[in-house]
């Protein structure tokens, strides 16, 4: 798998309006300033990329789903486990440090949050690409990052060796929520998706 | 300090006493130590897929179990074990995520488990301990020392098979 630099341009780009429409939709729910990253995209051998994340037994919180439609793949919303605590502390109206545990109502939270982040990126991602595409509903593990990334590198190890991967990292004004989107498309969306936007060789 | 040799996903490394050999965040991946208690040597493993066969890229035999495991016991008998002393314990398969219409692909963890049963079967190595299924992941540890293989996990504990 080799991408031109244009390819990879134009794949930054969709991440970085994607994405911003994200933390957008974020901000606004928390009421809280958001900065992120401009987009990394790589090609990276299966096994590394949990290091994105700080490791594979990083705890952390991720809220996965599935992207359907002409160009199909992964997203998913990761975050430290007391990044997603402090985002239940905020969404719930709870002091900072309160949330501990997580009860069915904290997790549907959490869920909703990756709905409507997977939503706002899907949405520049069709803007592009003139491609429907639609989340599933979201699923909530806590757990290590190697064990929870383990269910999409799989899907990819059927194909491959690599994932191309659109990271970007957003953080919360006051430090108090990081975070990591993830957009992984299957093997044969990719193609699919330099087409749509004309930049396929 | 006894050395600790780290496995990653998709990938298979072996040793002598007194290593251990690590595998962290096992999810539906499934790791398989084996050990010859004599000679206390040994291999962990940590696959993510069943069946080579199935798979349009096959060059990385330590991905799969029907290839991994075959090719980890021949190593691990070049470093002096003997066929008949090596057995096995493994950990992981998990599902890791509940989609209320389970797909396939989505029950890898339970098919990566069951695979691995077979061919271990087919090795004629005894499968002396197993920690499968549930919903979280594991890291997993053999101790070279002793062929105690450690499971830890988040929130539902640890345990040594």
């Amino acid at each position: 798998m080799k991408l031109s630099s244009l390819q990879l341009d134009a794949l930054r780009e969709i991440g970085n309006v994607g994405a911003g429409n994200a933390a957008t939709a974020l901000s606004q729910i928390i009421n809280n300033k958001i900065d992120m990253t401009v987009p990394e995209v790589s090609i990276l051998p299966l096994g590394e990329v949990p290091e994105v994340v700080g490791g594979p037994d990083a705890m952390v919180a991720g809220v996965y789903l599935r992207v359907f439609g002409p160009a199909p793949g992964s997203i998913l919303f990761l975050l430290p486990r007391e990044s997603a605590f402090y985002l239940v502390d905020m969404l719930m109206g709870r002091k900072q440090g309160e949330t501990q545990l997580l009860n069915s109502m904290d997790e549907s939270a959490l869920m909703e949050i990756g709905n409507i982040l997977a939503g706002a990126y899907l949405n520049a991602l069709s803007y592009f690409t003139k491609l429907t595409l639609l989340p599933s509903i979201p699923a909530l593990a806590i757990d290590m990052a190697g064990a929870i990334l383990s269910v999409i590198l799989i899907q990819l190890g059927q194909v491959g060796d690599h994932a191309l991967v659109i990271e970007t990292e957003f953080t919360t004004d006051n430090d108090g929520v990081k975070g990591h989107f993830f957009l992984i498309p299957d093997p044969g969306s990719l193609s699919t998706i330099l087409a749509a936007i004309g930049v396929k060789e | 300090m006894a050395e600790l040799i780290k496995v990653g996903m998709a990938d298979y490394k072996v040793g002598r006493n007194p290593a251990s050999l690590i595998s962290y965040g096992l999810g539906s991946c499934v790791g398989i130590a084996m050990f010859d208690s004599v000679a206390k040597v040994g291999g962990l493993a940590h696959i993510m897929l069943p069946d080579s066969t199935q798979a349009r890229s096959a060059d990385n035999v330590a991905k799969f179990a029907d290839t991994a495991l075959p090719a980890m016991l021949n190593e691990i008998i070049k470093l002096g074990a003997v066929k008949s002393r090596i057995t096995a314990k493994i950990a992981g398969g998990a599902q890791m995520f509940t989609f209320t219409n389970t797909t396939d692909i989505m029950r890898v963890g339970e098919r990566n488990a069951e695979a691995v049963r077979l061919v271990l079967k087919k090795l004629e190595v005894r499968l002396l301990a197993e920690d499968t299924g549930g919903n979280y992941g594991r890291t997993v540890e053999l101790k070279l020392d002793t062929g105690i293989f450690r499971v830890k996990t988040i929130d539902k504990g640890e345990k040594e098979l």
